[in-house]
C-alpha cells in the first residue's frame, strides 16, 4: 500500500518489469506484439505511448484514476466463496473476484477509466471504441459520459442483435452506436471500422481500446489498467486463505481481464495460471473461437499473435455462444504466456459453459456474464483434477444481466 | 517486363507523372480482372496495382471493401492473384501487388517473392507493413529482385519518413491524407507539402494515392508528383456498371482523362 493513503501505486499499475513480461520498446513480448498499422497511425501510437509513459509516473494521475475506482466504479471488489458450487468442481475451494459488482457490470470499467483520463492527457474531445458483447461500449460510453468527452461505439450487427440491451444502454449514456453490417458482423469488424474512424479522425480522437490486443502500446496500457484486478485478488487471497491460490482460472476472448487478474501471479511459480477461450460448437465442428488452442500465429488488428486464419492468411470467422469471446485474435502477451508455458488455454463449448453458468445461479445466487461461465466451467474441470484441498480463484469478470435473452432461448426459460 | 524505373524514366523525360490504376485480383471476377486492368493499360496506365483481397481491409473504404469482398466470394486464392499479375504484366504495364502484410506472412515471406517474381510481377505495395518489421520481407524482396514499396502519411514526423524511404525501392507511395481509400471531391493540400518533405529524404519517385478520382485532380498532382495512384474510383464504375464489358469500358473513358491529367501538369 502506498504512504500517500492511496490504494494505487505505480507498481501496482504497471508491475516492476521484474519478470521479464513487459514488453520492449518495439511493444514486443518475445516475437509476439508489434505494430503492423498503416504509417498514418504511427505518430498517434507513439503520442499515446509517450503520454501514458508519462502519467503512470505521475502520481496526480495515479491519484485521480484510482480515486475513480474506489469512489465510481465500486472498488476494491470483493473475493466470494462459493462453497455449494465448489462441491460440484471435486470439492475444491473456489473463490471468486467479483467484477461483476462494478459499476456497469463487468471488469471494462478499469480499463476505460484509465483510458478516458489518458484521453484529456492526450488534449482530445471525442472517443471511439469496438464493442462485442456490449460491455466495452457501455463501460465507454459512461466514462465518456463521466468526463465529457463525445463517444462513438463501433458494434458488429450480429452482436447489435445479440445485446440490444445495451445498445440501448449505450444510446441512453449519450454514446453514438454504429451498427458494423460489413464481413462477419461481429467484433472483428467493428475494430476494421473503429481503425479506420481513428485514421481519419486521429487529431481529435482517442481510440479507446478494449482489450489487450492491437498494436502497442495498447496490448500494455489495457493491461497495466486492468492489472488492478490480480493485484487486489492477491492481497485478498492472502488475507483471505493466509496463502496463495493454486490455480487462477479466467476466461480469454481478447483476454484483458484474464490478463488483468493474471498478471500480478506471474511471479508466483506454484500459482497456476489457466486461460478458458470459447470452443463453441466443439473444436470438431469449426464453429469456435479457439484461437490459442487450435490457431496459428499470424499478424490480426496490428499485432503479432495467434490468429484464426486459413493456410492463406485469411481471417476465420469465430463463433462462440458469448459475444465477449467471439474473436479470431487475441492479446499478443497471452501467446507469449502461452508459448513460455508460464499459462495453459483450454477451450469450453458452449454447452459446458451454459451449464456453469446455469449452476453458478442455481447453487450461490450469483448470475454471472456467459464470458465469465467458461472459466466458471474451468474451475468445475479443475477442481475435479486438483482435488478437495486445492484452491481455486476464478475471475468473475462480469455479470449476466445483459445475457439474459440468450439464457431465455437456450434455457426455454 | 517493364520496370519501375524504366517507367518512372520514360515520364520524367515526356515531363509527366506516371499513371498508377490498382484494382482487386478476382474482381469484378478472376478472368475480368485482367481485362479491366488492360482496358487501363491501353488507356493509358503505366502501372498496374493488383490488391490482393484479404479478410480484414483495415485501410481501405467502403468502395475497395464492398470489391474484395466479392473478390472473396468468387474465391480469388493467392495462385489466382499471381495468374492476375502474369495476366497483366503481359500487357507490357510495371505490375505490382498490394497487400496487407498477414497473407504474405502466413504464405512464406521467401515463397511469395520468387513467386511474385515468376509471375512478372516487379514489386509490392504494403500499406501495414512498418520499417520496424520489414527486414523479413524486405530481405526476400531483394532476394527475389523485387522492389518493396512503403507509405509516407502527412503525419509522419520527418524520422519516420526518413525510416519509411530508407525501406523504399522502386517508389514512395504518399497517402494524401489521413483516412482511408476513396475517392474524395479534392485532393488534401498537406499531398504537396508530404511530398516536398519526402524528396527532402530521397531520390525516390514519389506517388501520390489516396482520394484522386478526376483527371483535373490527377493533372493537379501531376504537378508536384511523379506518379499519381488510382484506384477506388475506377473500382467505383465497376461497381455501378451493369455488365463487366460496360464496366471496362467506363474505366477506359475515366483511364484516358486521368492519363491526359498527368500530361497536363498543372
Amino acid at each position: 500500500m502506498a504512504n500517500d493513503g492511496t490504494i494505487l501505486t505505480a507498481a501496482d499499475l504497471a508491475g516492476n518489469g521484474a519478470y521479464g513480461n513487459d514488453p520492449d520498446v518495439h511493444g514486443k513480448f518475445g516475437i509476439f506484439g508489434g505494430r503492423y498499422v498503416p504509417e498514418a497511425l504511427i505518430p498517434a501510437l507513439d503520442e499515446v505511448a509517450a503520454v501514458y509513459e508519462k502519467a503512470k509516473n505521475d502520481v496526480a494521475f495515479l491519484r485521480e484514476f484510482d480515486h475513480l475506482l474506489r469512489t465510481y466504479a465500486g472498488r476494491p471488489t470483493t473475493l466470494t466463496e462459493v462453497p455449494r458450487f465448489g462441491e460440484q468442481a471435486g470439492g475444491a475451494r473456489i473463490i471468486l473476484k467479483r467484477e461483476d459488482l462494478t459499476h456497469t457490470g463487468a471488469h471494462k470499467i478499469n480499463n476505460v477509466l484509465g483510458q478516458a483520463l489518458l484521453t484529456k492527457r492526450l488534449g482530445k474531445k471525442r472517443v471511439i471504441a469496438e464493442t462485442g458483447a456490449g460491455q466495452h461500449g457501455v463501460a465507454t460510453a459512461t466514462a465518456a459520459a463521466l468526463l465529457g468527452l463525445e463517444c462513438v461505439i463501433y458494434m458488429g450487427e450480429v452482436d447489435c442483435e445479440r445485446q440490444a440491451l445495451n445498445v440501448a444502454r449505450m444510446k441512453l449514456l449519450g454514446a453514438t452506436v454504429v451498427p458494423v453490417s460489413n464481413g462477419s458482423q461481429t467484433l472483428k469488424d467493428a475494430i476494421n471500422e473503429a481503425f479506420r474512424d481513428w485514421v481519419t479522425n486521429v487529431d481529435t480522437t482517442h481510440y479507446l481500446f478494449g482489450t489487450v490486443a492491437g498494436p502497442h502500446p495498447f496490448p500494455e496500457i489495457v493491461r497495466d489498467f486492468a492489472r488492478i484486478i490480480g493485484v487486489e485478488a492477491r492481497r485478498q487471497m492472502l488475507e483471505l486463505t493466509g496463502r496463495l491460490p493454486d490455480a487462477v482460472c479466467a476466461c480469454v476472448g481478447g483476454g484483458s481481464n484474464a490478463i488483468g487478474i493474471f498478471h500480478a501471479f506471474i511471479g508466483d511459480e506454484g500459482v497456476q495460471l489457466h486461460g478458458y477461450e470459447a470452443a463453441g460448437h466443439g473444436l470438431a465442428s469449426g464453429e469456435h473461437a479457439l484461437t490459442l488452442t487450435a490457431g496459428s500465429v499470424g499478424v490480426l488488428h496490428g499485432s503479432r499473435t495467434y490468429v484464426l486464419q486459413d493456410e492463406e492468411g485469411q481471417t476465420i470467422e469465430s463463433h462462440s455462444i458469448s459475444a465477449g469471446l467471439d474473436y479470431p485474435g487475441v492479446g499478443p502477451e497471452h501467446a507469449w504466456l502461452k508459448d513460455s508455458g508460464r499459462a495453459t488455454y483450454h477451450g469450453v463449448t458452449d454447452d459446458e459453459a451454459m451449464a456453469a453458468f446455469s449452476l453458478l445461479a442455481r447453487t450461490e445466487g450469483i448470475i454471472p456474464a456467459i464470458e465469465s461461465s467458461h472459466a466458471l466451467a474451468g474451475a468445475l474441470e479443475l477442481g475435479r483434477e486438483l482435488g478437495p484441498e486445492a484452491t481455486i480463484l476464478v475471475n468473475l469478470s462480469g455479470r449476466g444481466d445483459k445475457d439474459m435473452g440468450t439464457a431465455m432461448k437456450y434455457f426455454n426459460l | 517486363m517493364t520496370t519501375l524505373q524504366t517507367v518512372f524514366a520514360t515520364a520524367k523525360a515526356a515531363n509527366r507523372a506516371a499513371l498508377v490504376g490498382y484494382l482487386p485480383a478476382g474482381f469484378p471476377s478472376k478472368e475480368g480482372a485482367v481485362a479491366a486492368a488492360a482496358a487501363l493499360v491501353e488507356a493509358g496506365c503505366d502501372v498496374i496495382e493488383i490488391g490482393l483481397p484479404y479478410s480484414d481491409p483495415l485501410m481501405d473504404g467502403p468502395t475497395i471493401q464492398d470489391a474484395v469482398h466479392r473478390s472473396l466470394l468468387n474465391g480469388t486464392r493467392i495462385a489466382d492473384v499471381m495468374r492476375t499479375v502474369e495476366g497483366v504484366a503481359a500487357t507490357g504495364a510495371a505490375t505490382l501487388v498490394m497487400t496487407y502484410w498477414n497473407p504474405i506472412d502466413r504464405y512464406g515471406a521467401e515463397r511469395f517473392a520468387r513467386d511474385l517474381a515468376n509471375a512478372g510481377g516487379v514489386g509490392t505495395i504494403t500499406p501495414d507493413l512498418t520499417p520496424e518489421e520489414s527486414e523479413p520481407w524486405r530481405a526476400a524482396s531483394a532476394a527475389a529482385g523485387i522492389d518493396t514499396v512503403f507509405l509516407v502519411a502527412p503525419s509522419s514526423t520527418e524520422a519516420r519518413i526518413k525510416a519509411v524511404v530508407d525501406c523504399c525501392t522502386g517508389f514512395v507511395y504518399a497517402a494524401s491524407l489521413m483516412g482511408v481509400t476513396g475517392a474524395r471531391e479534392t485532393v488534401n493540400v498537406a499531398a504537396e507539402d508530404l511530398v516536398k518533405r519526402t524528396r527532402a529524404h530521397t531520390a525516390l519517385p514519389v506517388c501520390v494515392g489516396l482520394g484522386v478520382g478526376t483527371g483535373k485532380q490527377a493533372a493537379e498532382v501531376a504537378g508536384y508528383a511523379d506518379g499519381v495512384i488510382v484506384g477506388s474510383a475506377f473500382i467505383r464504375r465497376m461497381l455501378d456498371a451493369p455488365d463487366e464489358a460496360a464496366g471496362r469500358e467506363s474505366i477506359a473513358v475515366l483511364a484516358r482523362e486521368m492519363a491526359e491529367g498527368v500530361r497536363s501538369r498543372a
